[in-house]
């Protein structure tokens, strides 16, 4: 079962590898929130197949603090977007 | 047995569903469509392969992690997808000069 773990987690890697084209590519800073939005999603996934593939759950907590981070760096991004200033 | 059976399918499905999400948010011609696809990625992406963990890890500690993840995700993530929409539409609306009709 860990191996199919690991091979799930490297299935997830190239369509993260593709969303980091749209974030540096993209036409407009609201294309790029939002792939590096998808791509925090993924690394909590990744993170989450990673601690049951090692038997190290307590990587769980990890995926937990990734996930408040994403959020909170997208929060902040669109109130810059939205008022041109962050405070 | 069984069990196996019914994680890998989860997880495949997990994996579709944040692939056929990543087409899109390449592929889509507008900043809304993107974020319409990559929504549908996020929500049904990250619940079905931390749905199949969770089958895996069993009765335990880990599996109430899990579903507190998938529980948060599911509610940040179209709070920030709505953030950045309303945003967006402001911007735009500012930058063209016009009144936004909200």
């Amino acid at each position: 079962m860990e191996s199919t773990f690991i091979v799930a987690a490297i299935a997830l890697m190239f369509p993260l590898f593709a969303c980091l084209y749209r974030a540096i590519r993209g036409p407009s800073a609201t294309d790029r929130v939002i792939s590096i939005n998808v791509i925090a999603s993924k690394t909590v996934a990744i993170i989450a197949l990673i601690s049951f593939a090692t038997d190290e759950t307590f990587f769980l907590d990890v995926a937990v603090v990734y996930a408040l981070m994403g959020f909170i760096v997208t929060i902040g991004v669109a109130k810059y977007l939205e008022y041109d200033d962050v405070s | 047995m069984i069990l196996s059976v019914f994680i890998i399918f989860f997880l495949a499905a997990g994996i579709f569903f944040f692939s056929v999400g990543t087409v899109g948010l390449l592929r889509f011609p507008d900043v809304y469509t993107r974020m319409h696809a990559t929504t549908k990625c996020d929500t049904l992406g990250i619940g079905l392969i931390l749905f199949g963990l969770c089958l895996h890890a069993g009765l335990s500690f880990e599996t109430a992690k899990l579903l507190l993840i998938v529980l948060f995700v599911w509610i940040t993530n179209p709070t920030a997808t709505h953030v950045i929409a309303r945003a967006t539409y402001h911007a735009e609306a500012r930058r063209e000069g016009v009144k936004s009709d909200d």
